[in-house]
């Protein structure tokens, strides 16, 4: 579960060079229900703070990390849930 | 008819589509739920799809607007995004304002 965390937080380092990253994973709280047996069944709730949302659209924020994620996201994440900031946001 | 001409169709054929996990009525993950209740709050008239019902559109729809996670909204053929995103449009009115445009030019009364 942890090497989860550590799997995303890496990938969204490297890929959006974070101000501010945080990262929670609320699994546990949604163990057993239907959709989340398949896809891994992981829960997150990542806060990132990052200039590349600077003039961008929520949008095109998620497409960013969702992005930056990769396949984790199609391997180990059933859901996301994502508060993306420009540094003059946050 | 491949899907994803079949997916093309469903959101180009409907002012607001909604791609979800089960129907309005029995929504199977919060996060589709919590969709259908913006879209409600919106006093949107809206069509769903119920991707359990139909493996070929669950997958073809993350590749077809390049978003990997459902619920996906469409408006007027556009991707507008999932639940995060409409949660936020709808705090900031403008989800409100997406739907009542995309039903103000469709109404023929």
């Amino acid at each position: 579960m942890t090497d989860r965390v550590a799997e995303i937080e890496h990938k969204l380092r490297a890929a959006l060079q974070p101000l501010k990253l945080e990262i929670e994973d609320e699994s546990h709280k949604h163990a057993g229900h239907a959709g989340a047996r398949e896809s891994g069944g992981g829960h997150f709730n990542v806060t990132i703070v990052s200039a590349a949302f600077t003039g961008q659209g929520l949008l095109q924020r998620h497409r960013l990390v969702y992005d930056a994620l990769g396949d984790t996201m199609r391997r180990e994440i059933h859901a996301l849930s994502i508060r993306a900031l420009s540094p003059e946001e946050a | 008819m491949n899907v994803q001409d079949k997916i093309r169709q469903q959101v180009e054929s409907n002012d607001i589509v909604l791609y979800m996990k089960g129907t309005p009525q029995f929504p199977q993950c919060g996060f589709s739920g919590r969709a259908t209740q913006l879209l409600q709050a919106c006093g949107a008239k809206f069509a769903t799809v119920d991707v359990l019902a139909d493996p070929e559109v669950r997958e073809g729809i993350k590749q077809y607007g390049n978003w990997p996670t459902i619920p996906q909204l469409y408006i007027k053929g556009q991707l507008i995004g999932g639940s995060d995103v409409m949660m936020d449009l709808y705090q900031k009115g403008e989800l409100q304002k997406l739907v009542a445009e995309a039903q103000g030019t469709s109404k023929t009364s």
